[in-house]
C-alpha cells in the first residue's frame, strides 16, 4: 500500500474491559471496579448530551433521573423527531420466551458472527446480557408491544436469526421506544434536571488540556453561536449514512457533530463498515430526495425471486412458478430469505448485474407475499404488515396485495464511528459517544433488530454506570467562554460560517451532495476495488475544492437559513467521504458490509483475511496535507471460534 | 467490474418521460414572527408525479438559491411519513388532499397546470418561526405535563410480570402511533390539541401501567394544553380526519370520560 494515502501509528487497545475475568463476568466486574459518584456531588457536575434518539434520548433521561445536571441539545423542534423513530421491525432481546434455545451466550455469539468477527468480544456480549432488562424498562414505560391473546409478548424471528428473539410494536418498533425514552425525558424536562436546546446544531467540541469541556453550538432559529460547557459531554448524534446522498436516513441526519469531535482528537473506527440494507424502494427519479426501506421483517413471509432469464419484462403474476429463480432459497437453503443483510443485498445486485432484474432500469427484484396470503389468509398479512403495505402503496402507486413488491438495496447504518472503550470513552477523555455514532459492537455487519438494542443498551444502562468512573473524579475546574480554548472554537465555527456565506459561487450545497452521494454508491457502495477507491478519493479532493470555491449559499447566519445548515453539512460529509475511501482501500479483504471484489471465494462470497486484518483501524485526523494516520486495536477471540461466515 | 453499473442515483430509463406537469404555487412568506407574512406566486415546471410534495418544494428551492433568492423554509426530516416533522396547509388542507404526511402525499395528486395554495399551520399556540415552518414546543410542554409513565431507568419489573390484554395492547398502539405533527390543530377550527392530549392519555390509560398516574395525568395534560392557548373541543372532527395516522375520535370521549372521573375523585391540576 502506498503511503502517500495514510501513515501507521502506534497501536491502541481498550483498557478498560476486564479481560482477566470469564467474558459473563465482565460487565458486573466493570461496574464493581468502576469508581462511582454519591448522589449529593451528582448535584454539582453537568453533562452535555448531543441527539435525543434511542441512545441520547435515553441517556439524558436516566443521568437526570440519577441526579446530574443534564444539558441536551438535538437539531429539530422536538426530541420525538429524532431518526431512531423510523426503525420499523424490532428489538432483540435474549429473554428465551419462546423457549426455542436462546440465550445471553446465543445472542453475543449472533451479534459477533453476524458482525463477521469485527467487533469486540467484550462488547457485543454485554449487549446481549443488558438487552433483556430494555425489554422491561419499555414496558413498564408503555411500550405497547405486540402481545398474544394471553396477554404476554409477541415475538417473531428476524434477519439472520433462527430463534424468535425480536420483541415489535407492528411496523413501528422504533418509534414506540423513542417515545417511551422522550416521555422519560420530558418528563425529566419537567423535573429541571435536563436543560432543553431545541433547534441546536453542535458544531464544535471544546477541549480543555485535554479533556472535552463542552461545545459550540448554533442555535438554527436565531443564528445565534454559542458555548456550553460540561463536566463531560456524550455524542448520540447517529450514523452518517447521509455520506451517500440516497439513503433512509431523515434528511438532516449527519455526521459533522462526530466529525468536527474527530478533528478535534477523536479517533474515527472503521468508517468504511456500512450496511446496505436488502429492501427499499427502488430509486424513481433524479429528482430523489431519500430512499425508504421496507423492513426486513417482510423476509419471514415474502419470497425473493427474479426471472430466470434476462430481460424478461413479463407481469410478474404471469411468470410461471418454472421460470422463477427464488436465488436465495437456492444459494442458501438452511437461511432461505432470512440471510443477513450483506448477503441478500449482494445478491440482489448480482442478480441484477447479470440482466435479471426488474422494474425500471433493471435495478429491482421481487418481495412476493403470494404465498403466504394462501398460506395465512389476506387478513393475517394486513395485521403483521398492513403499515408497510400502505407505505408502499403510497409511495409506488402500486398495490402490493396484488403484485409483488419491488425492492433494492440500499444504504441504511452506519457500523463505524468514533472510537470508544469498552466505557463508551472515546480517544478524548471526557467525551463518551454512544449509539449508532460509535463503532463498538456490531462489527463489520450489524445484525437485524440490533440497533435498537445497542442505542438503548448504550443509553439506559452502559453510558450511566461508566460515566460515573469519569466523573468521580470531578467537578472539573470551571470553564468558561473566555477561555482561550473556548474562544477559539467559538471563532473556528464563525469563519467557517462566514465563509460558506462569502463564497457566492454557481452550485448549490445540494448539488454537491448528490454528486458525493453518487460518486460513494458507484465506487464505495456494495463492492469496491482498489482501481475504484483510488479513482474516488482524487475525485473527493476535487469536489471539496469546488465546495470551497464555487458553492453558494443564500441568505445570512444570524436568522433561521436551512441552505446554510446544509451546506454545513456537506462541507463535514465530503471529508469523512475521503476517509472512508481510504479505510476501505486499505482494508483489502472483504467483512461484512465491506465487499472488496479482489477478496471472495469461488463461489463469490466475502473472504475474510484474518491473519492481516482482524483488527479495528481507529483513523487519526491530521492537518491538511498531512495523511491520516492510523491506530490498530487487534481483536482476539476467546470464546467465538473464528469461522468463514456460511449460511448455507 | 461492474460498479459503475450499481446506479442508485441515476434516473432509470423509462421514469423521464412522466415528468413535465407545471404548476403555480402561491406560497405564504413570512420572514419571522413578528414580520407581517404574504403569499407569493412561483411557477415550478417539469414535474414528475412520482415527486413527493416535498421534493417538489425542493425543486422550487434550488430555482430559489440559484437566482440568489431566500428559499423557503420549510420543515421536514424523515421523509417517510413518521417523524411528524413535516406539515403544511396545502389548498386550505392540513397536510393536502391525501390523508397522510406531507412528505407522503406525491405529485400524482395534481393535474398539470393546477395552482396550489401552501401555508404554515395557522395556531396561535403555533408560531409562525419563517415561512411555513412552525414552533410546535406547546406539544412537547403537554406532555411534560403528564404524558409519561414514571419508570426511573432500572426499577421495571420482569416484562412479563404483568399480562396486558391483547385488545387493551392493540388499541393502546392505535393511540401511541400519534406522531405530533399537529394536523389536527391546523385542522381544527378552534385549534384545539384535543386530539393530540386525548391520543396520550388514551395510550397510556389503557395500560395497566399507566394506572397509577391516570388522574393526576389527564387533568395536568388538559390544564396545560389551555395554558398553551389551543382552543376548547367542539366534537367537529375535523382533527381526525386530517390526522395521518387516522387517530380516532373515540380517544376524546376517553379523555373527557377519564377528566369527569379524575375531578369526581378530587384530582386537581398543578398551578
Amino acid at each position: 500500500m502506498p503511503l502517500d494515502l495514510f501513515t501507521e501509528g502506534d497501536p491502541i487497545a481498550d483498557t478498560k474491559a476486564p479481560t482477566d475475568v470469564a467474558l459473563p463476568q465482565r460487565w458486573n466486574e466493570r461496574k464493581f471496579r468502576g469508581k462511582l459518584v454519591n448522589p449529593a456531588n451528582r448535584r454539582k457536575m453537568t453533562v452535555i448530551v448531543v441527539g435525543t434518539g434511542l441512545a441520547g434520548g435515553a441517556a439524558a433521561a436516566t443521568l437526570g433521573e440519577a441526579g446530574y445536571n443534564v444539558k441536551s441539545f438535538w437539531y429539530q423542534d422536538s426530541p420525538r423527531r429524532a431518526h431512531s423513530v423510523a426503525a420499523q421491525g424490532g428489538i432483540n432481546a435474549a429473554k428465551n420466551y419462546r423457549n426455542d434455545g436462546d440465550s445471553v451466550h446465543r445472542l453475543f455469539y449472533d451479534t459477533v458472527k453476524g458482525g463477521d468477527f469485527r467487533s469486540r468480544e467484550s462488547n457485543s456480549y454485554r449487549l446481549a446480557e443488558v438487552s433483556v432488562n430494555i425489554i422491561d424498562q419499555a414496558v413498564a414505560q408503555g411500550v405497547p408491544f405486540a402481545r398474544e391473546y394471553g396477554g404476554l409478548l409477541d415475538n417473531r424471528s428476524f434477519g439472520g436469526a433462527q430463534v424468535s428473539r425480536t420483541f415489535y410494536a407492528r411496523g413501528q418498533t422504533g418509534q414506540q421506544l423513542l417515545y417511551g425514552a422522550y416521555q422519560a425525558l420530558e418528563r425529566q424536562i419537567a423535573a429541571g434536571t435536563v436543560e432543553q436546546n431545541a433547534r441546536t446544531e453542535m458544531l464544535d467540541l471544546i477541549v480543555v488540556d485535554g479533556r472535552a469541556r463542552g461545545i459550540v453550538a448554533r442555535d438554527l432559529v436565531t443564528g445565534e453561536i454559542t458555548s456550553h460547557f460540561a463536566d463531560a459531554v456524550v455524542l448520540a448524534t447517529g450514523g452518517y449514512s447521509n455520506v451517500f446522498y440516497l439513503s433512509t436516513n431523515a434528511m438532516g441526519s449527519n455526521t459533522t457533530a462526530i466529525w468536527r469531535a474527530h478533528k478535534r482528537g477523536a479517533y474515527f473506527a472503521n468508517p468504511c463498515y456500512t450496511q446496505i440494507h436488502p429492501t427499499c424502494i427502488p430509486v424513481k427519479g433524479d429528482y430523489q430526495s431519500k430512499l425508504t426501506l421496507m423492513s426486513e421483517s417482510l423476509r419471514n413471509d415474502g419470497r425473493v425471486w427474479v426471472p430466470k432469464e434476462r430481460g424478461d419484462t413479463r407481469d410478474p403474476r404471469d411468470i410461471p412458478e418454472a421460470e422463477r429463480d427464488y436465488y436465495l432459497e437456492r444459494i442458501y437453503p438452511a437461511f432461505g430469505n432470512l440471510v443477513p443483510r450483506d448477503i441478500a443485498s449482494r445478491q440482489a445486485k448480482n442478480v441484477c448485474d447479470e440482466g435479471r432484474g426488474v422494474g425500471p432500469g433493471g435495478l429491482g427484484v421481487y418481495l412476493d407475499f403470494a404465498d403466504a396470503m394462501k398460506r395465512l389468509g389476506r387478513p393475517a398479512i394486513e395485521a403483521k404488515y398492513g403499515n408497510l403495505f400502505d407505505m408502499y402503496a403510497q409511495i409506488t402507486g402500486e398495490n402490493p396485495y396484488e403484485t409483488p413488491m419491488r425492492v433494492y438495496p440500499a444504504v441504511h447504518y452506519t457500523m463505524g464511528g468514533l472510537w470508544v472503550d469498552y466505557d463508551l470513552q472515546s480517544s478524548i477523555p471526557g467525551m463518551f459517544v454512544i449509539g449508532e455514532a460509535n463503532f463498538s459492537d456490531q462489527g463489520a455487519n450489524r445484525l437485524g433488530a440490533s440497533a435498537l438494542m445497542q442505542g438503548l443498551a448504550d443509553g439506559y444502562f452502559v453510558l450511566p454506570s461508566t460515566i460515573s468512573d469519569y466523573l468521580a473524579a470531578g467537578p472539573f475546574e470551571k470553564v468558561d467562554a473566555n477561555h482561550p480554548a473556548a474562544v477559539e472554537a467559538l471563532q473556528n465555527v464563525q469563519e467557517q460560517v462566514q465563509k460558506l456565506l462569502s463564497i457566492n459561487g454557481t452550485r448549490t450545497p445540494s448539488s454537491f451532495h448528490r454528486e458525493l452521494g453518487q460518486l460513494m454508491w458507484d465506487l464505495c457502495g456494495m463492492e469496491r476495488t482498489d482501481e475504484g477507491l483510488r479513482k474516488a478519493i482524487d475525485r473527493i479532493r476535487e469536489i471539496r475544492q469546488e465546495f470551497w470555491t464555487d458553492v453558494k449559499v443564500s441568505g445570512d447566519w444570524h436568522s433561521f437559513n436551512q441552505t446554510l445548515e446544509m451546506a454545513g453539512r456537506v462541507a463535514d460529509f465530503i471529508e469523512l467521504g475521503e476517509l472512508m475511501c481510504v479505510d476501505a482501500l486499505h482494508r483489502a479483504e472483504s467483512c461484512g458490509g465491506h465487499f472488496r471484489a479482489e477478496s471472495q471465494t469461488p463461489e463469490g462470497e466475502a473472504l475474510r483475511d484474518d491473519e492481516n486484518f482482524a483488527y479495528v483501524a481507529a483513523w487519526e485526523w491530521t492537518p491538511e496535507g498531512q495523511p491520516p494516520v492510523l491506530h490498530k486495536e487487534a481483536l482476539e477471540y476467546e470464546y467465538v471460534h473464528l469461522a468463514q461466515r456460511s449460511y448455507k | 467490474m461492474t460498479i459503475t453499473d450499481q446506479g442508485q442515483h441515476s434516473a432509470p430509463a423509462g421514469t423521464q418521460d412522466k415528468r413535465g406537469m407545471n404548476l403555480t404555487l402561491r406560497v405564504w412568506r413570512q420572514q419571522g414572527p413578528s414580520v407581517k407574512g404574504k403569499m407569493v406566486t412561483y411557477k415550478v415546471t417539469d414535474i414528475s408525479p412520482d415527486m413527493s410534495f416535498l421534493e417538489m418544494l425542493d425543486v422550487l428551492n434550488e430555482q430559489l438559491i440559484m437566482q440568489g433568492d431566500d428559499p423557503v423554509a420549510f420543515d421536514h426530516d424523515c421523509r417517510e411519513g413518521i417523524c411528524g416533522m413535516c406539515g403544511l396547509m396545502i389548498n386550505g388542507q392540513a397536510h393536502g388532499p391525501q390523508q397522510t404526511t406531507t412528505c407522503q402525499l406525491h405529485m400524482r395528486s395534481f393535474k398539470d397546470g393546477d395552482s396550489i395554495d401552501v401555508e404554515p399551520w395557522r395556531a396561535s399556540a403555533f408560531p409562525v418561526i419563517k415561512d411555513l415552518a412552525v414552533d410546535r414546543r406547546a406539544f412537547d410542554r403537554i406532555i411534560q405535563a403528564g404524558g409519561y409513565i414514571s419508570v426511573p431507568t432500572g426499577t421495571a419489573p420482569e416484562a412479563h410480570a404483568t399480562p396486558v390484554p391483547k385488545k387493551d395492547a392493540d388499541n393502546a398502539f392505535d393511540a401511541a402511533t400519534c406522531i405530533g405533527c399537529g394536523a389536527c390543530v391546523a385542522a381544527c377550527p378552534n385549534a384545539s390539541s384535543m386530539l393530540f392530549t386525548a391520543a396520550k392519555v388514551t395510550h397510556l390509560g389503557l395500560l395497566p401501567q399507566g394506572q397509577p398516574e391516570r388522574d393526576d395525568r389527564v387533568v395536568n395534560m388538559v390544564a396545560q394544553q389551555d395554558r398553551e392557548g389551543f382552543g376548547g373541543c367542539t366534537n367537529i372532527g375535523e382533527c381526525s380526519a386530517a390526522c395521518p395516522k387516522g387517530i380516532s375520535m373515540e380517544t376524546i370521549s376517553r379523555l373527557n370520560h377519564d377528566l369527569l372521573g379524575a375531578l369526581r375523585a378530587g384530582a386537581r391540576p398543578k398551578s
